[in-house]
């Protein structure tokens, strides 16, 4: 991990390593920088913080998903527990560019790998 | 005076789509330039709104108006209208069935969200007569 002292953070392929992680969208897309880490199943709680560059951990596996985090400014989505994306929430992820991955840990131990690896929430 | 208006309609109930005019909404206002955190709270209230048109609301529109010192989200539906604004607007309180829970809504933080993100809200709604909300931001 990378860290300037103002702000820290993980690669998205650093976070793929950690989580044991699928890529399902954004192959190309592993050397983004994200600088902090929400883990919600809330929409509106996701819409709540200073998303902007973070990454989404989330047990949701619909097409709202997608919409959510652009909204929010999420660079990538983990999906927890092994979850896979339908086709339509694939088809969305790529127009908008945003990766999606899928994890088998649950949202307590992702965290907590990725805490342990540097990263911090958004508030 | 405004130099850009853009109407959107939203479908009551299409979850398939829901979401799509808050994401042009943004990208109209990253193609113009603007503060990233203003997109993000213009966006946020855009989506929250819309989401409650096609969750409780009804068929009806969203419309952008940018102006020079103002942005505002009007958004109107033909929906049963909001019996209790004070109780809506509360942390917490919200109507979602458990289908809305399931995707993920309903933690009724959607209309106190809006609240905070905006620099002013005006709601219009009674029971049986729909929602009319104003939701404006100031450009600094």
């Amino acid at each position: 991990m990378t860290s300037d002292k103002k702000t820290p953070y993980m690669s998205l392929a650093d976070i793929k390593e950690t989580l044991r992680a699928e890529v399902i969208v954004g192959h190309d897309n592993l050397d983004i920088p994200v600088k902090a880490g929400t883990g919600s199943d809330l929409m509106s709680d996701i819409l709540r913080g200073p998303t902007s560059g973070s990454v989404l951990l989330t047990g949701l596996n619909n097409i709202q998903v997608i919409h959510t985090s652009v909204i929010a400014g999420i660079v990538a989505v983990v999906l927890i527990r092994d979850k896979k994306p339908a086709p339509e929430m694939v088809s969305l992820a790529r127009e908008h560019g945003l990766p999606v991955l899928s994890t088998p840990f649950t949202m307590f131990s992702s965290c907590g790998r990725l805490f342990n690896k540097g990263l911090r929430g958004v508030e | 005076m405004s130099y850009l208006q853009r109407s959107f309609k939203v479908k009551f109930n299409d979850f398939m789509k829901a979401g799509d005019v808050s994401v042009q909404i943004q990208g109209i206002l990253k193609t113009i330039g603007f503060d990233p955190d203003l997109i993000r709270r213009i966006s946020i209230c855009a989506y929250e709104s819309e989401m409650n048109m096609v969750m409780h609301g009804g068929d009806g529109d969203v419309l952008l108006t940018v102006g020079l010192k103002s942005i505002t989200v009007d958004v109107r539906d033909d929906g049963p209208g909001i019996e209790n604004t004070e109780r809506a607007f509360q942390e917490g309180y919200s109507t979602a069935t458990h289908e809305h829970r399931e995707m993920g809504f309903g933690a009724g933080m959607g209309l106190p969200n809006i609240k905070k993100s905006a620099d002013a809200v005006e709601v219009n709604s009674e029971k049986g007569q729909g929602t009319h909300l104003k939701i404006s931001f100031n450009v600094e």
